[in-house]
């Protein structure tokens, strides 16, 4: 089978007796979760998939699942950590019944990301057992293994993936699939309740493992050490930091003396070894120098043992690793590159033609022209394109939701007119706590949720919300007359924009509704559609 | 045998079809297949690329290197012009003529096409309407893995059995229109 990485690692939990999958769609995770809710296999098997509201209640779901003794996993990209980063840290401390793996994929370089923040940070803070595969295979089998490691010590497991391996294919060997866990709750009746006085006897197992994980390093088949040449190069390639190494040194492997890591916490042995054997030693990491900080010290400065790596400028520090910074750090010559002609012009991502966000915004800025300083607050999807030209439309981008809030924030200090633009699905992520401040504050801010019904940026997913959103508005407390709706529609422009107006001038809070199917999900649906239909009139329309 | 490819177009055109293809025909001859692409923003009418490589022996980066790559397989000029940098030595360019403007700045399109023809390797075709010829433009993709073929280090026997693997599930009409759409493209090739 050729899967991507993310899809390796779905088949792998497929096969390895997953019970449920809980996740919020986000770049470059969200493959591992449609391949589940997309197999047949995973359907026969009772798999649990549908989406969830946003990363927290993803992964708080997942512990409730492992709770009853099942096998779950948990999808997210880096930044969704940052949402669930309550329920992940605490059930570190907790522990788990069922065998419980979160998959976090990070995004270095930030292809599709507002930061490219390094999770394996998250999962030393949470300290726990950290699988960073570098092949779709080594994803594939990490799965199985990682849920076994997950029971064998009652903890949680991260598998942190980047970019490259989530969305990049390759061939996968399966193994034999395995039936899910009997319901069996935990024999502590109280492992799960972290009042102060449980919570320093959990925490101090916690702090028991650490050996126990190191020792799980040292042998594990993740990691390996190759002293190829004692006194030669040495080399630590974390994750798919391995694969740029091989890439570039095939035919001079016995110059280089190589760690592969990828299980932390640092197996300390096969680290010892390969200082002990190597002049120098490269540290090829993706992501954040967290290792190799670790390993430099904070007074020493790699004086005892010479590090190369991001710190000192060998190694790239921003963005992701690739083939050809990692000839550079390893000081390799590379073949002249020919350079791009200066007629190839850039070709950045733009909203759809027909997309709805168009017309909210052509309708926003209309109803905006009049005001000479005017900003607007938006939130995280596809109508952040809506920041660049010919648009220029919104002027914030921070996390999910802060539209909302910061809007608020800036009504509060004054700041008038206050106008938040946020999608229906990062509305329900969590934009809804922050309309309930901006009730019980009764700030002045306009909010428009465009609403296309999906989760469109990652490819349509299911929005949490879709046919909820004017009874949301109304339960938070929103004034039922100030929860308008419109079709952003360019018929419709005229109308739209006197609305805009209206509930802008409105001081307290108003809702505008600008509601249109998103083009791309509507075109799947009508073909989805179309394929009941006679085969024949079916190629008519090829 | 190795074969690095990239393959550019724009969000949306498709180019993973032509991989698809090349793919399985790679996978049936036991070659090993390592294959990057692009999911998330870019998807949205920007510029995207996949990075194709084929072997009979392992491949370590899931990337190609700058100087890498075999071949450009491009459904859009322009943007075969785009990863020239990861081109080696002798590789080709081979490219539909299909200009795709959805960008106000677009160049003039005979400077594109002299600028194309002007690389030492490349093949540039009309693929949308030799597409049209085989019975539907969106067979063009198809076009543009027939004007490959000759390149990629895979018999044409096997390309050809993996459209019809692809296409067996839309039907005997949609594989004739794709196995006619491949020979077109390959008759390029061959000029």
């Amino acid at each position: 089978m050729l899967l991507l990485g993310a899809e390796a690692i779905a088949q792998g939990a497929i096969d390895a007796g997953l019970s449920g999958v809980y996740a919020y769609p986000g770049t470059p995770s969200t493959e591992i979760t449609t391949y589940i809710q997309n197999s047949k296999e995973a359907v026969q098997k009772g798999i649990r998939s549908s989406w969830s509201t946003n990363e927290k209640t993803a992964y708080e779901a997942a512990i409730g699942m492992s709770f009853t003794g099942k096998r779950s996993m948990v999808c997210m990209k880096h930044v969704g950590l940052n949402v669930a980063a309550d329920a992940f840290i605490n059930s570190a401390v907790t522990g788990v019944n069922g065998g419980l793996i979160l998959v976090v994929a990070d995004d270095p370089s930030m292809h599709s990301s507002q930061n490219e923040q390094d999770s394996r940070f998250f999962g030393k803070f949470a300290m726990i057992p950290v699988i960073e595969p570098s092949t779709q295979q080594e994803a594939y089998d990490a799965v199985r293994y990682g849920f076994e490691i997950s029971e064998k010590y009652k903890t949680p497991v991260m598998m942190r993936i980047p970019t490259r391996l989530s969305h990049s294919r390759s061939g996968i060997v399966r193994k034999e699939p395995m039936a899910q866990n009997p319901v069996k709750l935990p024999d502590d009746p109280v492992q799960f309740m972290l009042l102060p006085a449980y919570s320093r006897i959990k925490y101090h197992r916690l702090v028991e493992l650490q050996q126990e994980f190191e020792n799980e390093s040292e042998k594990s088949a993740l990691n390996s050490l190759e002293i190829n040449n004692p006194e030669g190069k040495g080399v630590i390639a974390f994750g798919i930091g391995y694969n740029y190494l091989m890439e570039n040194i095939a035919g001079l492997q016995s110059e280089y003396n190589i760690l592969k890591i990828s299980q932390y916490p640092m197996p300390r042995k096969k680290v010892e070894e390969l200082f002990k054997n190597s002049s120098k030693v490269l540290v090829l990491e993706e992501g954040y120098p967290i290792y190799e900080e670790l390993l430099r010290g904070y007074l020493n400065d790699g004086n005892t043992f010479p590090i190369d790596g991001k710190l000192n400028g060998v190694v790239v520090r921003e963005g992701e690793l690739t083939p050809d910074n990692v000839a550079v750090s390893l000081s390799l010559k590379k073949s002249t590159v020919q350079s791009i002609d200066e007629i190839v012009k850039g070709r950045p991502p733009q909203l759809c033609q027909g997309c709805s966000h168009r017309d909210t915004f052509d309708a926003l800025n209309a109803a905006l022209a009049d005001v000479e300083y005017h900003k607007v607050f938006a939130d995280i999807g596809c109508y952040t394109l809506g920041a660049l030209p010919p648009y220029n439309a919104v002027h914030t981008c921070v996390d999910m939701g802060a539209s909302i809030t910061m809007a608020k924030g800036a009504a509060d200090a004054g700041f008038s007119p206050a106008v938040a633009v946020i999608g229906d699905s990062t509305f329900t992520h969590s934009g809804i706590t922050g309309l309930l401040d901006a009730v019980n504050d009764h700030s002045p801010v306009t909010i428009i949720i465009s609403d296309n019904s999906t989760t469109a940026m990652t490819g349509g997913q299911d929005s949490a919300g879709t046919g909820k959103m004017a009874e949301i508005c109304i339960g938070v407390g929103v004034k039922p007359e100030h929860i308008r709706v419109i079709e952003p529609l360019a018929k419709n422009f005229e109308e739209n924009v006197a609305i805009l107006r209206e509930e802008i001038a409105y001081n307290d809070v108003s809702v505008i509704l600008s509601v249109r199917e998103c083009i791309q999900t509507q075109l799947k649906r009508k073909k989805t559609e179309k394929k009941d239909e006679p085969l024949v009139k079916n190629c008519k329309h090829e | 045998m190795k074969k690095d490819i990239i393959l550019a177009g724009v969000g949306g055109q498709g180019i993973l079809s032509i991989a698809s293809v090349i793919d399985f025909a790679a996978l049936s001859i036991g070659y090993h297949v390592k294959q990057a692409e692009v999911h998330g923003m870019s998807q949205r009418g920007g510029a995207v690329q996949s990075n194709l490589r084929i072997s009979d022996s392992p491949i370590y980066s899931d990337l190609i290197p700058l100087s890498g790559a075999d071949l450009i397989i491009s459904v859009e000029p322009m943007e075969s012009l785009r990863y020239i940098p990861y081109l080696n030595d002798g590789g080709w360019v081979i490219t539909s003529k299909d200009c795709f403007k959805n960008i106000p700045n677009y160049p003039d399109e005979h400077e594109l096409f002299s600028q194309i023809e002007k690389l030492p390797h490349s093949i540039a075709v009309e693929a949308e309407h030799l597409a049209r010829e085989a019975g539907s433009a969106k067979a063009s993709n198809i076009v543009m893995l027939g004007v490959a073929a000759p390149f990629l280090g895979i018999s044409v026997e096997k390309l050809k059995e993996a459209i019809v693997s692809i296409f067996s599930e839309k039907g005997q009409k949609i594989i004739d229109i794709n196995l006619k759409a491949f020979d077109a493209g390959l008759a390029c090739s061959k000029k």
